[in-house]
């Protein structure tokens, strides 16, 4: 009898410790690259580097203000092009589940999430690059703003759909009209969580790459001109860091620092928003 | 004739094809407690938010008949109208949750973005609340959030927050069947007072409330009105059979 009972405690354990061990392994990958990129760019980053474009080959110093400044204001304009259709879009889902076309405009925002981001860029470069004939900052912008919506969309929706009932309810039992049910009650209540899918949809986009390849293309200058090409973070680490110079090199590492450190910092507050915000249904 | 606050005349209603209310006719008059009672799935709840409107926001249902406030068809009037003159109040406490006490009882004039003033405001809350035998429990933290009260105390904050648009008719919609008996009991001696301003309609599943605190009873079953009478009546010498066995707990 305890025999058994002590083969079933160790097996017990045994489980346990892979389990323990695993959930330990998954952290490594993310701690390896944050050493890895503190370690190669934290040295480069001062003043000097955050206010100064890149210099030219050969001479020292140089900075990224041009892909700072690009970056910032194709992910605002992205946002200003997703948040308001995916919100709406959501609420519509939320509303309306049981309709055909929520049905299949759900189905679209799902295969609109799974289309490979290089695929969104060439679309975009077809349809906006190519009409207005020039690589610009908005054409970026529109192809990350197809990226953003989906997740916009859907955390929108699932935020919503969270809320009870009763709520829509006690709104519509007092007289409200419907269009001010939603603004008023539905929005406020499930703001929190539609703010955590916006925040999380931006620290997606943020660092996206092959979107901007053939839209925002890159710009080696200050440019704050959305029809004209801009810099931007990624865009920046992609040419830097395949070129052959270590000046350049370092100015890459100290990007992907900041770029990291970028969607660091908003995944945590995203925790805290949700946390701080959250209301007690 | 007296004159009724609410009354229907063969009126029907529908989810898709169950026909959930068959043919009831009634008349409803005024600062009266009324309470409706019948197994589940008898059509009382539904007949209930037909009464202000509720009902169609479900797709699929329908209606027919006439269903009268006064003298005016409620199915001709603007539903916004109709739910501003016949509060409701739920099974569940439901208080805003992203609202203070206060905004949670002004919340039918804030909500609908009408434009008062501050001393307005103030005196509606306060007469409101007092209405509702909640003032001298929250006067102090009136900003804080309704979600923070108890339950009995959050079915209160909704009474009161469907008395600050000076109803003709409150309906409840099972009010107390998710509180404790002390919350129950001060909810049912509340029924008492209002009935001085309001008429009140009280979907119950618990015969007992609805002998303790109505003055007339309607009995519903399989979507129709068996019987409506006196309470005393109809809870000492009931005429239909269907009340009687229902009464003495041979179905439920």
């Amino acid at each position: 009898m305890d025999a058994r009972i002590r083969i079933r405690n160790t097996k017990s354990i045994v489980f346990k410790s892979v389990v323990v061990f695993l959930a330990f392994m998954i952290t490594i990958p993310l701690i390896v690259i944050l050493v890895y990129i503190i370690k190669q760019g934290v040295m480069q980053v001062n003043w000097h580097f955050l206010t100064n474009v890149p210099a030219p080959v050969g001479e020292p110093g140089g900075g990224i203000s041009n892909a700072l400044v690009g970056s910032i204001i194709i992910v605002a304009m992205s946002s200003m092009i997703a948040i308001p259709i995916g919100m709406l879009a959501g609420i519509y889902l939320s509303e309306n589940p049981g309709t055909r076309l929520a049905h299949y405009s759900g189905l679209c925002v799902d295969i609109l999430q799974g289309v490979p981001s290089i695929v969104v860029g060439i679309v975009v470069y077809f349809w906006v690059v190519k009409p207005l004939g020039t690589f610009s900052a908005i054409s970026g912008s529109i192809a990350l703003a197809m990226m953003m919506m989906p997740i916009v969309i859907r955390s929108t929706e699932q935020t919503l759909k969270l809320l009870p009932d009763t709520l829509k309810e006690a709104a519509l039992s007092l007289g409200v009209p419907y269009h001010r049910v939603i603004l008023k009650v539905i929005i406020p209540c499930g703001f929190s969580g539609i703010l955590s899918g916006i925040m999380l949809s931006v620290a997606r986009i943020v660092g996206e790459t092959a979107p901007l390849l053939f839209t925002a293309f890159g710009n080696p200058y200050l440019s704050t001109s959305i029809t004209k090409p801009m810099q931007s973070l990624p865009l920046l680490i992609f040419n830097y860091a395949t070129s052959p110079y270590d000046d350049w090199h370092n100015l890459a590492w100290g990007a992907s620092f900041m770029l990291l450190m970028f969607v660091l910092i908003l995944n945590i507050s995203t925790k805290l928003v949700t946390r701080k915000w959250n209301i007690q249904l | 004739m007296e004159h009724s606050v609410v009354s229907a005349t063969k009126f029907n209603a529908w989810f898709g094809d169950n026909h959930a209310v068959k043919d009831v006719s009634i008349r409803i008059d005024k600062n009266q407690v009324i309470a409706v009672m019948g197994p589940s799935g008898c059509g009382k709840t539904t007949f209930l938010r037909c009464i202000n409107r509720m009902h169609e926001l479900i797709p699929g249902t329908r209606t027919e008949g006439s269903l009268k406030l006064y003298d005016d068809e409620i199915y001709t009037m603007n539903p916004i109208y109709v739910r501003y003159k016949i509060g409701m109040v739920f099974q569940r406490p439901n208080p805003f949750p992203n609202l203070s006490i206060y905004d949670n009882v002004i919340a039918g004039y804030k909500l609908n973005g009408l434009k008062m003033t501050k001393a307005d405001m103030n005196a509606i809350v306060e007469k409101s609340l007092t209405s509702a035998a909640l003032w001298n429990e929250v006067k102090d933290s009136l900003h804080k959030k309704g979600t923070f009260l108890s339950g009995g105390q959050q079915q209160r904050l909704c009474i009161a927050r469907a008395i600050a648009m000076e109803p003709e008719v409150i309906l409840f919609d099972e009010p107390t069947s998710a509180l404790d008996p002390i919350s129950t009991s001060s909810i049912e001696t509340l029924f008492h007072e209002l009935k001085a301003n309001y008429t009140l309609i009280i979907v119950t599943h618990n015969m007992q409330q609805a002998a303790r605190v109505s003055d007339k009873t309607a009995f519903f079953y399989l979507g129709e009105l068996v019987e409506f009478d006196n309470t005393k009546q109809m809870f000492t010498a009931p005429k239909d059979v269907r009340t009687q066995n229902y009464i003495t707990g041979r179905f439920s």
